[in-house]
């Protein structure tokens, strides 16, 4: 029997640790602790059961055989405490684990901001199953709702309410949507098809003051920054996520905003590693934040451990970051970096067809004309060609000849990059041509 | 607008209700001549006596009543010709096919005087209420994107009560259409002013069945058109379907005959369309002159030359989510079944197994067909061929094909025949898997693994397990119908046709890691 490797937590950071190292290891013994659910589903696709487009079920991505197929113990329950000198866990309904090594794969929870009334009933975030629950009997035959948050969780709670014929008003703090991510001609192009598309009433520069409710603890009405009252049934609360530590924070490994590790995963503690949402970078990779909490990140962080607990010496190095959402209907691809606000160094090249609701957001640098970033909504991009690109510093000149390579939508879609080209030549006055998409060069995008 | 799709569907329904109660309006008498007339036809002067006395001039309630008259008729003197051991003279085919003719010419009533007025108020009028209650959606989803709200809160798309109705009412359906067609005599009378307009001949139950078949597929792919109307894709592969139904499923053999040559569906391909080579259809065409011999050509051509070469560019799609008759009914009537499909491990494996054998068994009882064929041999291996189609006439043409793959949709999702039995599937699935350019690509490391993908799969392949590890999609299954790539929320899969190299990746790698990188750009 090989070393016994316990994980707290079955998200995704947590399963894909656990899976690679049964990959690359036979003998280790490896356990998975995790309460929310006996098994691992995908939390993004919360949103569509609420929805209607699937069963808890289907948003399993193993069958539930897999994982003692594949020697894979799974412990459905929660962890209470972590004993650093024994080596040993407590649960809440079983006998103590013992472990050779730990891995904190705990991942996060919703921020909650000490509002007035925010424990009011039908005021909630949506992060768990149980979230979903709660929020299913919260808005069971509701007619208004406000959601609090201009982040990825608060559109897709807005969509949620929205497909179940509830009214829906969103307050965003900043004053274009997803501000501190997107730039403000992106958020507004998002913005515009909330609220034009599907009669979602939109707040900028509006922050929740307090939550009214009833004698009965229901909530009534939210009020705002600006001294408005808005009536509502339901307030979905989205003001970000913040690493889910409490367990943690009892004992000696060292946590800042989460458990801080270095970019072997280590935290302070010999044997005890974090992966995911809940871990945070000392020193983090050059671009990237100090702690990622995405589905990406975390699934690479569960990859490069199992690698890391398996003796090989590599450490976190991801690609070119990427990322992707769905607005209602548009959906969003990102590869590189388009910040918020240009730096001083840096261009810009933004090409927008209302009308079928495309927008294509690319930023270089300016003397070096080096491609830096792209953000397409309405249009799908390959993944491997913008890595590539990216890895390999090629030009935006480059990027738009070629940009037929990296259109990734489906068949007989209009290629929209002439017409974006032809837009780009005129303002920067150049003569690129779009090339007609090579095989050669999509399956071999490092060679040329 | 919700309002009209209510009025809609009150509508549709209340002509399903006209339909099905049309079966019990009539009664049935026949007059001895005509029946003397129908019995010289069918050859069946043995049983001229005991109809004479016991049939001819008499008046029944109601078809079952008349057909069950027949039948008993029927097997009296069957049996009796049996104690006699005239065998020569023992008929052999069924009492219930041989009974239509006869019940439909006995037919009186309010029916046979008004076809006309209750096609209208039936087909009629459930085509239209479908219709008013599909187009609504045009106006109430102003964005062009996929909706799949409440698909499974709905009764009848997730194996509800409703479902359950459904189910039975279509397998209902095909086993009175397949074994009991005197029993719908009311059906075919309805029908009999367009039979009569297209070919000139009054309506088989086939024709009724052909009818409805491309009534159905032409309003179901209207709410198709309209569902999935953001995505090209769709609609063109929609239209494609409809066309090849309404014209060369439909209208072209029905022009055939009226032109005194021999029925051919020109999409149909052997060993999907299992009897092309029976005696029967060989020798029909044979004496039909150059067009039966082009018809003939052009059968061999499509199997052995055309489902490899297009197989090879485009993917077993060409034919199965674009062309054919089965898949162009799964893909219209049964899209809101989709999700039904069985995504297990299992059932890959049950799949496999049973597909292949549906194959194997096609392609042996054509062998010996044609060995019967060109020997004169009534046997091959001490088994009669005749029996051998019958079997597979019984149990994989009317079935399997027919009362499973349709009558199953609201059970076990749209694809049970064209997953579990088309041996024609089986065909282009294996050329599809080893030699072809087409593939779903994965994209990168996109994927968040929310199983939309898997969820409308209506082959059940488990989309999601290949898309969330990197790896492109070719499985010998897979129809093409692009639905996993129009429901995918981030862009992680599109069908294409591209090099063979690199089609297949068996170690897949997840973009993102750079670790992997190195190893991958060695490789």
């Amino acid at each position: 029997m090989g070393e016994h490797i316990v994980i707290i937590g079955n998200g995704i950071a947590g399963i894909t640790c656990a899976r690679y190292l049964r990959k690359l290891n036979h003998q280790t013994q490896i356990t998975v602790v995790g309460g929310e659910t006996e098994h691992f589903f995908s939390r993004t696709a919360l949103m569509y059961v609420y929805m209607g487009h699937m069963k808890f079920e289907h948003t399993k991505p193993y069958e539930d055989w897999f994982w003692k197929k594949n020697n894979i113990n799974l412990v459905f329950d929660w962890v209470t405490k972590i004993d650093t000198e024994s080596n040993q866990l407590a649960l809440k309904n079983s006998t103590k684990l013992n472990y050779d090594k730990l891995v904190l794969a705990t991942g996060s929870k919703p921020n909650k901001f000490g509002w007035p009334g925010e424990n009011l009933h039908g005021v909630q975030g949506l992060y768990s199953v149980q979230d979903l629950e709660l929020m299913e009997k919260n808005t069971a035959n509701i007619k208004k709702a406000v959601v609090v948050g201009g982040g990825l969780i608060g559109v897709e709670m807005a969509e949620m309410l929205h497909s179940r014929g509830i009214k829906v008003d969103y307050l965003i703090r900043e004053d274009n949507f997803w501000g501190n991510v997107l730039p403000k001609v992106d958020g507004d192009f998002i913005a515009n098809h909330l609220k034009n598309d599907h009669e979602i009433n939109l707040h900028f520069n509006t922050e929740l003051e307090f939550i009214g409710g009833d004698s009965k603890q229901n909530v009534t009405s939210v009020f705002t920054s600006h001294g408005n009252e808005i009536k509502c049934d339901f307030v979905g609360l989205t003001v970000g996520v913040s690493p889910n530590i409490e367990l943690v924070k009892q004992t000696k490994i060292e946590t800042k905003l989460g458990v801080l590790v270095n970019k072997k995963f280590e935290t302070n503690i010999e044997n005890i590693y974090a992966i995911g949402d809940c871990a945070e970078f000392t020193n983090p990779v050059k671009g990237r934040k100090p702690i990622e909490q995405v589905w990406y990140t975390g699934r690479i962080m569960g990859e490069t451990l199992a690698k890391i607990l398996c003796g090989k010496n590599v450490e976190y190095n991801p690609g070119p970051w990427f990322n992707s959402a769905k607005f209602f209907d548009i959906e969003y691809q990102t590869y590189g970096v388009v910040p918020n606000k240009l730096e001083p160094n840096q261009n810009e090249f933004i090409w927008k067809d209302e009308k079928n609701r495309r927008l294509i957001h690319l930023v270089f640098e300016q003397e070096t004309e080096k491609f830096l970033g792209i953000n397409s909504f309405g249009i799908r991009l390959r993944h491997e060609i913008f890595d590539a690109w990216l890895t390999k510093g090629k030009t935006i000149n480059y990027c738009l000849a070629h940009f037929e390579d990296a259109n990734f939508d489906p068949e007989f879609y209009k290629a929209f990059s002439y017409d974006f080209v032809d837009a780009f030549n005129k303002k920067f006055g150049k003569s690129i041509k779009v090339k007609r998409k090579s095989w050669l060069r999509i399956l071999n995008p490092l060679a040329s | 607008m919700k309002h009209l799709k209510t009025i809609g569907l009150v509508l549709f329904l209340l002509g399903l209700i006209t339909f099905v109660s049309s079966l019990f309006v009539g009664s049935f008498s026949i007059k001895q001549s005509e029946l003397n007339t129908l019995l010289n036809e069918n050859e069946k002067q043995n049983l001229l006596e005991s109809f004479q006395t016991e049939i001819a001039d008499k008046n029944f309630a109601s078809a079952f009543e008349f057909t069950n008259k027949i039948t008993s008729v029927f097997s009296a003197k069957n049996e009796e010709l049996k104690t006699l051991q005239q065998w020569d003279k023992v008929m052999w085919n069924s009492p219930q096919e041989f009974a239509l003719p006869i019940v439909k010419s006995a037919a009186q009533g309010s029916i046979k005087n008004n076809k006309t007025f209750w096609l209208l108020i039936t087909i009629g009028l459930c085509c239209f209420g479908g219709l008013i209650f599909i187009l609504p959606d045009l106006n109430l989803y102003k964005t062009k994107g996929v909706k799949n709200e409440n698909v499974f809160k709905s009764s009848i798309k997730s194996q509800g009560i409703v479902g359950i109705i459904t189910g039975a009412f279509l397998i209902s359906f095909y086993i009175l259409l397949y074994w009991f067609p005197s029993y719908i005599v009311s059906w075919v009378l309805i029908v009999d002013p367009i039979s009569e307009l297209l070919s000139g001949n009054p309506a088989s139950q086939w024709f009724l069945y052909g009818l409805l078949y491309t009534l159905i597929m032409l309003v179901m792919g209207i709410r198709m058109l309209i569902k999935y109307r953001g995505n090209k894709y769709q609609i063109f592969r929609t239209i494609s379907v409809m066309f090849f139904q309404t014209a060369f499923a439909f209208l072209i053999p029905e022009i055939l005959v009226r032109l005194n040559q021999p029925y051919m569906d020109f999409k149909n391909i052997w060993p999907l369309d299992y009897d092309f080579f029976f005696q029967w259809n060989l020798d029909q065409l044979i004496a039909s002159g150059g067009i039966g011999i082009f018809m003939l050509v052009w059968g061999i051509l499509l199997f052995a030359i055309a489902v490899p070469v297009f197989t090879y560019f485009y993917g077993k799609r060409w034919y199965c989510s674009w062309v054919c008759g089965c898949g162009g009914l799964a893909e219209t009537m049964g899209d809101p079944f989709r999700q039904l499909s069985n995504k297990t491990l299992k059932a890959w494996k049950i799949e496999r197994i049973s597909i292949h054998s549906v194959l194997v068994f096609a392609v042996l009882m054509t062998i010996a067909t044609l060995y019967s064929y060109f020997s004169g041999e009534y046997q091959i291996l001490g088994v009669e061929t005749s029996s051998i189609q019958k079997t597979y006439g019984f149990l994989i043409g009317s079935a399997f094909a027919g009362v499973v793959g349709t009558g199953f949709y609201p059970l076990m999702g749209n694809r049970m025949w064209c997953r579990f039995g088309c041996p024609l599937a089986g065909y282009i699935g294996i050329i599809q898997k080893f030699k072809s350019k087409f593939r779903i690509t994965t994209n990168g490391g996109q994927c968040i693994s929310c199983g939309n993908c898997s969820t409308y799969c209506e082959m059940g392949i488990d989309v999601r397990w290949y898309a969330q590890r990197g790896q492109n999609i070719v499985r010998s299954s897979c129809v093409g119908c692009g639905v996993c790539s129009a429901v995918c929320p981030r862009g992680v899969l599109k069908l294409e046709n591209g090099s063979e190299i690199k089609r297949v990746n068996d170690n897949p790698i997840l973009i993102g890691d750079k670790n992997i990188q190195v190893i991958h750009e060695t490789f």
